[in-house]
């Protein structure tokens, strides 16, 4: 299991023994046949495919509803390691909010000379529509996935802020659920921080940033696109868990300023929207008008503050992968501190410099379409074919604004069970973050494992799997 | 609760009694087909199955001859037959995803494993000789559903909806197997010699309403005659598949709705008006004024509550 190859292992050290936090699961490990491993993959597939714990990939026909692969090793992570992460979170959720309401205001950042302002102003992302709105508590994104790599003992990078409708946390707690049916001796032996007050911190947060906060009962629905939706479950999920109403848009309607849903009595008034759907499909009257899942007139009755809707329309200039290089500028202007996780350095195609580089070193790096996401419309260097990479280059030449690039990151492996036994396979994690009256962060979050050898791709659209994810305690 | 998903729970409700329905229509003409001792020859008995569920103009544009394949392949497997087993099982299992918030997990598996299951079976594994195990199967699958919906759902209005679907499908598919057999209901076949095509056909009503041994014992001398069928399967309230236990149900399930909600909307006075005219009906009233029409107006009032319901529920 030991591992030479450059990664770092998140349970080993490099000779052999395990790391102080894995220090019980390798030694439960060491004696288990692989058969014992192949039957508990065995019995938590059962599970999630009873419970319908599927997604669905786009194009994919026939099978419309996947499983995400499960893996039973879970991945750990120390308390100490715990508290830096959530501080380094904590930190960058506030200062994109921030963000976020100054672009929308007085553009202080623009006028600082600190962000172009053609990046922003020029960006799709951005709804001028929003201009001069304040939402409740002057919170934008309510509900942040931030993705995490690691590659080495201290440091991490971001990868991404996702500050429109991060999914996943279904799985996160889903994972949970499963790891305690098939190991619940592991859990008596270990310390682990629970995930399970998630959907109570999330009705929480979404009640603390409703119109007005004081009214003793909240109507908060949950607001999807459908059933065929890919991250439909979650959508069906959390509303579930929350114990609230999981609508269409057509369930929804808007009289007088205010939105209502459609029950079997009377219209009832709705007070707070975790929407599941695009900006660009929230009102046909004030975006897209061929739309139908969205709902006439909600966005007149959002800016009348009548309504809140979470995340925020207008949030995704804050995660735009072109946005993304300025976070640390974000960090430090708007709380005066040091960013205290990193960013993964970044190439700007739009950039003639950086766009030179990018172009002699595309065998090296890893290049991302700016608004792409899911692993699509992305070229990985170091594992393209020569045809692959000299099709790209066409692509990238002809519209260099709409990508960027990275270095390839050395993503730590943890071990993962596969075919032969165990075999560390690269990982990312993705803690979800709950902004509103405070910032709540989960313990854990999602791994995703990239599960071919080698592969650095841990996307589910791309055929990665998940693993539960242990924030020990002290 | 949101309109959309009372139409939901009502129209789960509605695609699984449906398959169970589908199921025993085939149970039946398989008997029949593989007995052949009537005289009949064997497509006659697909042919009852196609025409008690309304598919056979569906079918004679896809097939010319009555084949037990192709019979089997329409009605279980095909995705173009709208009320295939198939395409009812999906649709109950779409419209409980589409709540999954208002039906538990009990329920849930009891559907989502009968949809994966069934997907997992290729239709050329089913063959004539596997298909009564195969039926056997989606029957039980269809006892779970039902036994998971009364064991674990909550009793509320969505309860309320869901019931309002099985017996509005199930009284709608009572009074078309009889409607589509009405001749042989008639009281002057009241005297039948053993063996003889319209004893088969009796039996076969029966059977396809789960009601062959209930029969025996709700009528002592156990004799199968023409006038005391068409009573159990119209009028018995204690017959589970009768119109008379339908409405029963219907009209008792009105009145726990209107309580919930503290109002009554017109469909709930149309669920008992109709229970009531049951109640106080004699067969040979039902007789006098022609059972054909007796049974066609019965459908037109059925359909009648169900969008009166889906009007003052908001069903969207």
């Amino acid at each position: 299991m030991s591992d030479s190859s450059g990664f770092f292992n998140e349970m080993l050290e490099q000779d052999g023994s395990p790391r102080a936090p894995y220090s019980r699961i390798a030694n439960w490990l060491k004696d288990k046949p692989n058969s014992f491993l192949s039957k508990k993959s065995r019995d938590a597939e059962t599970i999630f495919r009873r419970l319908g714990i599927t997604f669905a990939v786009y194009g994919a026909e026939a099978a419309t509803e996947r499983l995400i692969p499960f893996d039973p090793i879970p991945r750990i992570i120390s308390a100490s390691e715990w508290r830096r992460l959530s501080a380094g979170i904590d930190q960058r959720v506030r200062a994109l909010n921030a963000f976020l309401h100054d672009i929308y205001h007085r553009q202080e950042i623009i006028r600082a000379g600190r962000i172009p302002a053609d990046l922003i102003l020029q960006n799709e992302a951005f709804l001028p529509e929003m201009a001069g709105f304040t939402p409740a508590r002057k919170v934008y994104s309510h509900i942040i996935g931030t993705d995490l790599v690691r590659v080495s003992e201290n440091e991490f990078y971001v990868l991404e802020d996702n500050t429109r409708t991060p999914s996943g946390v279904s799985y996160m707690m889903e994972n949970r659920e499963t790891m305690m049916r098939l190991f619940p001796e592991l859990f008596q032996t270990h310390n682990v921080a629970p995930v399970e007050r998630y959907p109570e911190n999330l009705r929480q947060t979404l009640e603390s940033v409703a119109p007005d906060p004081a009214k003793s009962e909240q109507t908060i629905v949950v607001l999807t696109p459908g059933i065929y939706n890919s991250a439909y479950f979650e959508h069906a999920f959390l509303a579930d868990s929350m114990g609230v109403e999981l609508v269409e848009g057509r369930d929804l309607f808007v009289d007088a300023g205010k939105v209502f849903m459609r029950t079997t009595r009377a219209p009832k008034q709705v007070d707070v929207i975790y929407r599941r759907i695009d900006d660009a499909f929230l009102d046909p009257l004030t975006f897209n008008p061929d739309s139908m899942l969205g709902v006439p007139g909600l966005f007149d009755a959002y800016r009348a503050g009548n309504v809140t809707i979470c995340n925020a329309p207008g949030t995704g200039i804050a995660d735009d992968k072109a946005i993304y290089a300025y976070v640390p500028d974000i960090i430090e202007f708007y709380t005066g501190q040091k960013p205290i996780l990193n960013n993964v350095p970044t190439w700007n195609c739009s950039r003639e410099d950086d766009l030179a580089y990018v172009l002699d070193n595309l065998a090296e790096i890893v290049v991302k379409e700016v608004h792409g996401s899911g692993g699509y419309g992305m070229l990985i260097g170091p594992t393209a074919s020569k045809r692959e990479i000299a099709e790209f280059r066409k692509i990238l030449e002809n519209n260099p604004s709409n990508y960027i690039a990275q270095p390839t990151l050395a993503l730590s492996a943890c071990p993962t069970h596969v075919a032969s036994g165990i075999a560390p396979r690269h990982v990312d994690l993705r803690p979800f973050v709950l902004i509103g009256d405070q910032v709540r962060i989960t313990p854990g979050g999602l791994t995703r494992v990239a599960l071919k050898k080698g592969s650095l791709v841990v996307n589910s659209s791309q055929g990665g799997g998940t693993k539960d994810t242990w924030v020990l305690e002290d | 609760m949101l309109g959309r998903t009372a139409a939901s729970l009502f129209w789960m409700s509605r695609y699984q009694e449906r398959a169970q329905n589908i199921t025993r229509l085939m149970e039946v003409a398989y008997r029949g087909a593989i007995m052949a001792y009537d005289g009949q020859a064997e497509g006659h008995h697909w042919q009852f199955a196609l025409a008690c569920s309304g598919a056979e103009t569906g079918y004679h544009e896809k097939h010319d001859e009555l084949h037990s394949r192709h019979v089997t392949n329409y009605m279980v497997f095909s995705k173009d037959n709208p009320i295939s087993i198939r395409n009812c099982l999906e649709l109950t299992r779409n419209n409980a995803r589409a709540v999954r918030t208002g039906i538990t997990a009990e329920l849930w598996e009891a559907i989502n494993t009968t949809w994966i299951e069934f997907c997992d079976t290729s239709p050329q594994s089913v063959t004539q000789e596997k298909l009564p195990d195969f039926l056997a199967w989606l029957a039980q699958r269809s006892h779970l559903f039902r036994g998971a919906l009364l064991n674990t759902v909550l009793r509320d209005d969505g309860y309320y909806f869901s019931q309002m679907g099985t017996f509005v499908e199930r009284a709608d598919n009572t009074a078309r197997i009889l409607d589509n057999q009405y001749w042989v209901l008639l009281p002057d076949n009241e005297i039948i010699e053993d063996g003889s095509s319209e004893r088969y056909q009796w039996s076969a009503i029966l059977r396809a309403l789960s009601g062959r041994r209930s029969y025996r014992f709700a009528y002592p001398n156990a004799q199968l005659k023409a006038f005391n069928i068409a009573e159990f399967l119209i009028l018995r309230r204690e017959m589970p598949r009768s119109l008379a236990y339908c409405y029963d149900w219907l009209a008792d399930t009105a009145e726990d709705l209107g309580h919930f909600y503290g109002s009554r909307e017109p469909s709930l006075d149309l669920a008992a008006d109709v229970f009531k005219d049951l109640k106080e009906k004699q067969m040979r009233d039902i007789y006098q004024e022609g059972l054909h029409d007796f049974l066609i107006d019965f459908i037109g009032k059925n359909n009648q509550f169900a969008h009166q319901l889906c009007e003052d529920y908001n069903f969207a």
